[in-house]
């Protein structure tokens, strides 16, 4: 046996290191611009962060705030909304009513205590295969600095709080 | 006698406003006490936790339970109580959906204690003196429940068959809903039982709420003289009625003050204060961005208007708390 073994008090168990903390970022994109930047970006073989789950709405307009905030209490670690330009809705009014609700959506995150930047709202027309690419990026950096968000305490945990 | 039905009513987390609905049921309550046995009613009647107890499990037939569920104690009577019945009602918005208590859900524990019992201009407390759960005074031990971090609704703790919404429900609703239960027709477990549309339908000023609703800004019912006639929400006020359950014949409207949403949401909103959000902040008139912000800081308060009585049982259910995470803490602007 070799000297160099070390003895058992001074041997720790192998700590199993944390994997690295990867966002979880849910994604709303409208069938009209933004899901055909993803499209585009894809046919175009683009590489871009792995970590945004895409749901297709018809348009920015019909995201439900109820949407984001099921995500978040989910495990979304962000939420991202994406529409067509101003102006440039399909049905011609859906993202500023977008618009409006994240304005007051991003407020009451933060009276709840979520960063307000976990929520983001971007438009992106259907040609702008490179700036979706960007925002992707961006926003998974973005939410990687601000780190994860577990918002949901669980049943058990309620039961675990009382002390006083 | 014996044969009679029970029935009993417990108070948790609440200001005993439901138990003035089933005084108000006036002559009807004459009905009710022909009807069943009421077999624990600690605000009007004198029972014990033991006479509870005693019962075999199933022995009351309903309970109505109002108001959150806040401590050790609350927890406790309400688990005790689902083992007796074989029907627990929550019954108004504090049980069903948090209530105006579980507005503290914006907070913790430990700001709550301080603000109460440290720092309210009220409150003389030289020695910083906190609750404690055990405390030694000649020799006695004094014990008080545990007051828990989170404010929870009854069907958070405790399996719930039906919700009774309202604060309080108003005596109609109470009683059909005994009705109900005692005509042994039972709706499907988990009903809210009064009527599953919002309450813009039975508002009485529901024809002069204009086909294309615009708000240039939110105004609160102490900044404007109030039109008894026109729809509030034309008025600019904010009104909780086009994502809050009816069935309370809108008494607030009739006396020309907007609905805060005690009702609670349809069965087809999960979350009553996201839909409202949605609903008004789409009615806001301007496109550009400053200007839609200018609109919207009108409404001062988001989560406190849109979620009054039902923070607890939202998605979010509460404030995020920051102790225990493993990322960085989000910080709170």
């Amino acid at each position: 046996m070799p000297e160099a073994m070390p003895n058992s008090s001074q041997a720790m168990a192998p700590v199993a290191e944390q994997p690295p903390f990867e966002p979880r970022i849910v994604a709303f994109f409208c069938n009209w611009c933004t899901y055909l930047a993803a499209d585009l970006a894809g046919t175009s073989r683009m590489k871009y962060a792995p970590n945004v789950r895409v749901v297709r709405v018809m348009c920015s307009g019909r995201v439900d705030p109820q949407f984001v905030l099921d995500a978040f209490a989910h495990g979304a670690d962000g939420v991202l909304i994406g529409g067509c330009h101003p102006g440039d809705c399909h049905y011609q009014e859906g993202n500023y009513k977008a618009l409006r609700r994240y304005r007051l959506l991003k407020r009451m995150l933060g009276q709840m205590g979520i960063d307000e930047d976990r929520l983001r709202l971007e438009w992106i027309s259907a040609s702008e295969a490179e700036r979706f690419r960007w925002v992707m990026n961006d926003m998974v950096e973005h939410v990687r600095a601000l780190g994860p968000l577990h918002v949901q305490p669980g049943k058990e945990v309620f039961a675990e709080e009382v002390t006083v | 006698m014996a044969d009679k039905p029970k029935v009993a009513f417990y108070w948790c987390a609440s200001c005993g406003g439901c138990e003035e609905t089933v005084v108000d049921l006036n002559e009807a309550v004459l009905d009710l006490v022909a009807a069943v046995d009421i077999a624990f009613w600690p605000v009007a009647l004198d029972f014990k936790r033991k006479d509870i107890e005693a019962m075999p499990d199933g022995a009351i037939l309903a309970t109505f339970v109002n108001g959150a569920i806040r401590t050790t104690e609350q927890e406790e009577m309400a688990r005790l109580l689902r083992r007796k019945s074989q029907l627990l009602l929550a019954f108004g918005s504090c049980s069903h959906l948090g209530g105006i208590p579980g507005l503290a859900n914006l907070f913790d524990r430990a700001s709550i204690l301080q603000s109460v019992y440290r720092e309210s201009p009220s409150t003389v407390n030289a020695d910083g003196v906190l609750p404690s759960l055990r405390y030694k005074d000649n020799g006695h031990l004094v014990e008080l429940p545990g007051f828990c971090q989170t404010v929870r609704t009854l069907s958070q703790v405790v399996d719930v068959d039906y919700y009774v919404p309202g604060c309080p429900p108003t005596p109609r609703i109470l009683r059909t809903a005994l009705q109900t239960l005692l005509g042994g027709d039972l709706p499907a477990k988990g009903t809210v039982l009064a009527p599953d549309s919002a309450l813009c339908e039975e508002c009485p000023r529901k024809d002069s709420k204009p086909e294309n609703l615009t708000i240039a800004e939110f105004k609160r019912p102490h900044q404007v003289l109030i039109d008894e006639e026109k729809c509030l929400l034309a008025q600019g006020l904010l009104c909780m009625g086009p994502a809050t359950r009816g069935g309370c014949e809108a008494p607030c409207i009739q006396g020309n003050m907007p609905c805060t949403g005690c009702g609670g949401p349809t069965s087809r909103v999960k979350d009553q204060g996201a839909k409202i959000l949605s609903s008004l902040a789409s009615l806001v008139e301007s496109k550009d961005e400053p200007a839609i912000d200018h609109a919207l800081a009108t409404i001062p308060d988001p989560v406190g208007s849109f979620y009054r009585y039902s923070l607890p049982s939202s998605l979010l259910r509460r404030k995020k708390l920051h102790s225990g995470s493993n990322g960085k803490a989000a910080q709170v602007r």
